[in-house]
């Protein structure tokens, strides 16, 4: 794999490297009246006061919640003048989480993007197509800016209107597409329907995040349209999308040098390399928002080392799960990503939803799949047999009793963005 | 002979809704059979074009599966079906499901068959000459 000619091969940084940036982060908070008074009551009073990585781990987490209490610019480091750009996550719990670009920043995150896009093999003579979400979002403006400053040709499609994109697709030459797994699927199984052949397609990779995927569901993508595809990583809190990106060795994703990276357990505690926990994520060099030790809420492991692509440096697995998708049934902890495995590893399509209720005082859960239209519904035997067997790998793999229920092909709702994967009605019955 | 074969859940007014659809597209149904599990059936059906009713039933977001059946032709009297299996037993063949209809043009008795493997089938029919329809 020659990668090196494509991006440039960083060499290992030494803590004390790392040590130089983090302090100068926390130069770039102290003066925020959060920070001061959290860091003051661990007895933080200058950046000077961060002698090694450990006292850095003694700095006080930030969460979302910390965000929404400073909702909207509270936590921004640089003068609103001096700001050029805000982003929002979706508030469906409260408010909106809100971040602030300076120009610089705006500059860097196009360069951090374009560098995740050339680790795909995306070049400047490729036709990207963007069916992210343009707007507050970070996903459609982030990858459009990585695009532009790579020189690759820029469809900003945004998300949505089908039947348009697989058209422009044929008729543009598309080459890259990115937007979120769950729409890819969708995209390959409406190219199926529209008329319009896979020949007919130029495209070869794909970049796909925004939204927990598993392995299984990347072979489904690939298979179906014929594409590679990378899974990128980023949160609108640390910046948008490149904060981590594939390369074709496919052994998790490169975290850019521009973010440095820890794993904690539930309370808190640092984990070490290899240990499965929350990912906790400090920016560098980011200054309208910089973002100190940051929960991200994303299950993963670290890991650090050389990659076969000559990449040195941190790499984290592809985010399976986030806590806040998880769910407790039962006083079980349940994460989509589980059942989507089984669903894909018992040949069912990645079509599920889950649906959670309460009988009495009992939680409940229903995992709907859809049959696959393509052949062996007709054999009720075979499709009990499957769905006995799915049945068996799922409460084999979550430890509780669950209720399968095959469904008709296209019956559960498609996402153009992120993927509805839960109905959770037990909040919502009265008895 | 291709049978059409399309996924029911069970829901209420669902197999009606699927039926009044078929006759929208003014499809006969020379044959049907409805297999049903707790959650969900299968509906199969015969028709003379099972392509384009196939056709006619995605353009309104039916999902239907085309399954290779034979529809043999049995002698309508005492032991007539059982003359025809038993010979295909002989044979090998192994039947997954099938089910009966009467043509009443010619009062013609007429067995859809599913087999487990279709080249057995076909070579059992090479030997064995059945009529089909």
């Amino acid at each position: 794999m020659d990668l090196a000619n494509n991006v440039s091969q960083e060499t290992e940084r030494t803590e004390e490297q790392w040590l130089e940036g983090l302090r100068k982060t926390v130069e770039m908070v102290l003066p925020i009246h959060h920070y001061q008074e959290s860091y003051g009551a661990i007895g933080i009073k200058s950046a000077a006061d961060i002698k090694s990585l450990k006292d850095f781990q003694k700095l006080p987490l930030t969460t979302k919640e910390d965000l929404r209490k400073n909702y909207p610019f509270g936590l921004f480091a640089e003068p609103m003048e001096n700001i050029v750009r805000l982003h929002a996550s979706s508030g469906t719990t409260g408010k909106p989480t809100v971040v602030g670009y300076t120009r610089e920043d705006i500059t860097l995150w196009a360069r951090i993007v374009a560098n995740s896009l050339k680790r795909a093999g995306v070049t400047k003579k490729d036709v990207v197509q963007i069916a992210y979400g343009y707007g507050l979002f970070t996903g459609g403006m982030g990858l459009h800016y990585g695009c532009e400053e790579l020189g690759a040709i820029v469809v900003p499609i945004s998300g949505g209107n089908t039947a348009r994109q697989l058209m422009l697709m044929r008729d543009f030459g598309t080459t890259v597409l990115a937007c979120t797994p769950s729409y890819a699927l969708y995209l390959a199984e409406s190219l199926e329907e529209s008329g319009i052949s896979r020949d007919e397609l130029k495209l070869r990779i794909g970049v796909f995040g925004a939204e927990p995927w598993t392995e299984g569901m990347r072979e489904e993508i690939e298979q179906r349209l014929g594409i590679k595809a990378y899974d990128i990583y980023g949160l609108s809190e640390t910046m948008g999308p490149g904060v981590a990106m594939e390369c074709p060795a496919h052994k998790g994703l490169h975290i850019d040098d521009h973010f440095y990276p820890e794993i904690l357990d539930e309370e808190g505690n640092p984990l070490t390399v290899g240990e499965r926990g929350e990912l906790v994520i400090t920016s560098l060099d980011k200054k309208g928002f910089p973002v100190l030790r940051y929960r991200t809420k994303d299950l993963t492991t670290l890991h650090y080392g050389t990659c076969s692509c000559g990449q040195v440096g941190w790499t984290m697995d592809r985010v399976s799960a986030r806590v806040d998708d998880m769910l407790i049934i039962r006083g079980v902890n349940v994460f989509p990503s589980q059942i989507e495995e089984a669903i894909l590893l018992e040949g069912f399509e990645p079509h599920y939803l889950l649906v959670v209720y309460r009988v009495g005082n009992l939680d409940q859960l229903e995992v709907q799949v859809e049959v696959n239209e393509t052949s062996f519904f007709d054999e009720v035997r075979e499709l009990e047999a499957r769905q006995q067997r799915l049945h068996k790998r799922i409460e084999d793999v979550l430890g509780i009793s669950v209720r399968i229920r095959l469904v008709e092909p296209k019956s559960i709702p498609r996402s153009e963005g992120k993927a509805v994967r839960v109905v959770d009605k037990r909040n919502k019955e009265v008895k | 002979m291709l049978q059409l074969s399309i996924f029911l859940e069970n829901a209420k007014g669902r197999l009606a809704e699927v039926i009044s659809l078929l006759a929208e597209c003014k499809v006969n149904l020379r044959a049907l059979s409805l297999a049903d599990t707790k959650d969900y059936g299968v509906l199969r059906i015969i028709v003379d074009d099972p392509e384009g009713t196939a056709l006619k039933l995605r353009e309104r977001k039916v999902v239907v599966s085309l399954t290779p059946v034979w529809v043999l032709k049995v002698p309508d009297r005492t032991g007539g079906l059982a003359e025809v299996l038993n010979q295909l037993v002989q044979q090998d063949v192994v039947v997954e499901y099938m089910y009966a209809f009467v043509e009443k043009e010619n009062e013609q008795a007429l067995v859809v068959l599913r087999v487990q493997d279709k080249a057995i089938m076909e070579k059992a029919m090479q030997t064995l000459n059945l009529p089909v329809l």
